[in-house]
């Protein structure tokens, strides 16, 4: 498989917003979007998501979009959809677009509830490991050891694998996607889209400033992510078939750390240390197929 | 069907009330004293009686969550909560208000903890009284059907959220003959909620997105301005309501008034007692009388200082507390009554807070106390 730079061309995400140049959040909302089209209502919690979306009374973004609260994106999307469905509108997509700290942390209770519920809605979370509209504090999707403001000396614990928790729910899908790979990110969209019930992705966004990454890196940052094995891109139906989307190339790990600044401070021996989780994370991953 | 009686808790009252108020979505969660309203909707939803989706929240935040944005997307809403789960809401209900997301939700007054408890204490709501919301206190389960149906008819025409209100068990779980209404009384009463504004791709418009400082003082005025008309076209809608069924509150009860000496205020189930309280002092010769706090947001200002302004005493009496300042209502009466000419002297007793029973002879007590001493600024512990 060749990686290719199809955008899709409805242009429903719109330039001139107020991500800094280069952000892999708003490069990720302009494939989501225009993928899924302008039938769409989008949901948008307190994030740098939010504040690409607006401000009053611009938008980026050509759907109508709600902005709630940092914890209750899966329950608002929930209540748009049934909304909606009631009055017989059961075509649109209701999607929610919301940033780590708002979908592993202070919104996961709503969302593991709209899971069980099995809410029939598209929940995307624009994962930058890290709380940055606040200026880059840890969520628990910072990985091991990455500096934040709040882990100054880096963070204790490691990354929490939300694919897999969502998996366990067994909703009809779950993926994770990335910038750096377009089709796949796109094609993953489609898919959701056609799908009933709650789809689930993860799509790793890199972030200049919280992880120290120059204006023109994120895609390459994000590409190394998957070759490296660090962010392995594949998707599960009903909780039981796995995919992997994409091998990794086998690229040490060292290369991809050595690309921010976040992860400066490492050791030789953590280094390695984070090299033998990640093979141990791909051969879990392998066999689960 | 048309109207008849039932033998119904005030809970089931209120669900009555909703069902013939027809919303499309009801996001809820379980609470005691709340829970057999719940039970009540999803048992006439399971009998076809009821055509609504109900989401079974896994809490109270995401319950209202919901109800925010299924109001926005251009639906009639319906929730019910009681204490810890009105508090865990909070912060939505600042969210629904600003959104002018006009949501009818019934609370159970409860004691809040810590420590746990599970009586009749209007703390729980009252502490919400500036989020931006109606607030109607009831009486009876009657009351409350009655209420919860107009609430629909005044928030949907101001697009603002309100709360129908009574206490735990005293109203909550008591069983008494309640009229239901006919279903066509009620469609008479209270068009479809079809909202110009929502949330639509064929419209395109959003809501929440961040505005200056400029535009949030515009929008708050705004709400401040609907807000203003509410006194107003409750009135209206009560009346309206009392045409078709015979069944009136008023926005507020004056109760013997007309003469007397000594007026006492209070609201909800407590209001009940008084009554009888006073009825008791009247044949004594006292010239007592009720004033029912029936609309509590917002604060019935203009007619609080028409009924009481000739009146040489008021004893307020709050089943709920506020630790620094007090009973909610005696601080709202004091306020409402400020730089009247004569005002009267304004008394404020802490009574039945926690639940504590009141009878009509402690009420008495009160008042024979009130006559015989001057009022304290603050509000007095009596018990
Ligand atoms: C209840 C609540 N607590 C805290 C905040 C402050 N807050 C706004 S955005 C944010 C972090 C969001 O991080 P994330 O979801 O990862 O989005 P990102 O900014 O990284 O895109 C926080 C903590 C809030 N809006 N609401
Ligand atoms: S801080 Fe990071 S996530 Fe936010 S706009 Fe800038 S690059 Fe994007
Ligand atoms: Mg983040």
């Amino acid at each position: 498989m060749m990686i290719s730079y199809n955008i899709p061309e409805e242009k429903v995400f719109l330039s001139g917003h107020n991500a800094c140049p280069g952000c892999g959040e708003a490069l990720a909302l302009r494939y989501i979007l225009n993928t899924l089209g302008p039938e769409t209502v989008g949901v948008v919690p307190p994030s740098c998501i939010a504040i690409i979306s607006g401000p009053q009374p611009y938008s980026s973004m050509r759907i109508p979009v709600y902005q709630t609260t940092l914890e209750a994106s899966a329950a608002s999307a929930a209540g748009i959809k049934r909304a909606l469905d009631v009055q017989g509108k059961t075509q649109v997509n209701v999607v929610a677009l919301a940033g780590d700290g708002g979908t592993y942390d202070i919104g996961f209770q709503a969302l593991s509830a709209a899971a069980e519920r099995n809410e029939d809605i598209i929940y995307i979370c624009l994962d930058n490991e890290g709380y940055m509209n606040t200026g880059a504090q840890k969520s628990s999707a910072t990985p091991w050891l990455a500096y934040t403001t709040s882990t100054p000396g880096g963070k204790p614990t490691g990354k929490k694998n939300v694919a897999e928790i969502m998996a366990a729910h067994e909703i009809p899908y779950v993926a994770t996607a990335t910038v750096g790979f377009p089709d796949d990110l796109t094609a993953k969209i489609r898919k959701a889209k056609e799908m009933k019930g709650m789809r689930f992705i993860v799509v790793l966004t890199p972030c200049l400033a919280g992880w120290g990454v120059p204006d023109s890196q994120a895609v390459r940052v994000s590409r190394l992510a998957v070759d490296t094995g660090i962010f392995p891109l594949y998707e599960v139906e009903n909780g039981r078939k796995y995919t992997l989307n994409w091998e990794p190339r086998g690229i040490p790990v060292d290369t991809y750390l050595r690309t921010q600044s976040r992860y400066k401070h490492l050791t030789a021996d953590q280094i390695e240390e984070i090299q033998q989780e990640v093979n141990r994370n791909m051969t879990y991953l392998r066999e689960k197929q | 069907m048309t109207a008849h009686r039932k033998l119904l808790s005030g809970n089931h009252a209120v669900s009555y009330g909703v069902m013939l108020a027809k919303p499309k979505v009801i996001p809820v969660y379980p609470i005691t004293p709340q829970t057999p309203i719940l039970e009540k909707i999803t048992e006439l939803q399971t009998a076809g009686e009821l055509d609504a989706d109900i989401m079974t929240a896994e809490s109270e935040h995401s319950a209202m969550a919901a109800c925010i944005t299924a109001s926005l997307t251009g639906v009639r809403v319906f929730t019910a909560t009681a204490s810890q789960g009105l508090m865990l809401m909070h912060e939505m209900l600042h969210y629904a208000s600003g959104a002018r997301a006009p949501i009818i939700m019934a609370n159970v007054n409860r004691t809040i903890g810590s420590p746990w408890a599970f009586w009749p204490d209007q703390t729980d709501s009252l502490a919400q009284r500036d989020c931006g919301w109606i607030q109607y206190y009831c009486e009876t389960g009657q009351e409350s059907l009655d209420t919860v149906i107009q609430a629909f008819k005044v928030a949907e025409q101001v697009m603002l959220p309100a709360m129908v209100i009574h206490e735990a068990f005293y109203v909550s779980h008591s069983v008494e003959p309640v009229e239901i209404p006919g279903q066509e009384t009620v469609d008479e009463y209270l068009p479809p909620f079809t909202p110009e504004h929502r949330l639509d791709p064929a419209i395109g418009e959003s809501w929440g997105n961040v505005v200056n400082q400029e535009m949030y003082y515009r929008h708050r005025q705004d709400m401040g301005r609907a807000m203003e008309h509410v006194c107003d076209l409750a009135q209206k809608a009560d009346q309206a309501w009392q045409e078709l069924t015979g069944r009136g509150y008023g926005i507020m009860e004056e109760y013997c008034c007309d003469d007397a000496k000594v007026v006492l205020a209070t609201m909800g189930g407590l209001a009940g007692t008084a009554r009888e309280a006073v009825d008791i002092l009247r044949q004594k010769g006292l010239k007592v009388g009720l004033l029912k706090v029936k609309l509590f947001r917002p604060f019935p200002v203009f007619q609080v200082r028409k009924i009481l302004s000739a009146i040489p005493k008021v004893i307020v009496m709050d089943r709920n507390y506020a630790p620094g300042t007090g009973g909610f209502l005696h601080q709202e009466i004091k306020a409402a009554l400020y730089g009247l000419a004569n005002s009267p002297e304004v008394h404020g007793y802490l009574v039945g807070v926690g639940g504590v029973n009141v009878s009509p002879e402690n009420i008495m007590d009160l008042v024979n106390r009130a006559m015989a001493e001057t009022a304290f600024p603050e509000s007095v512990w009596v018990g």
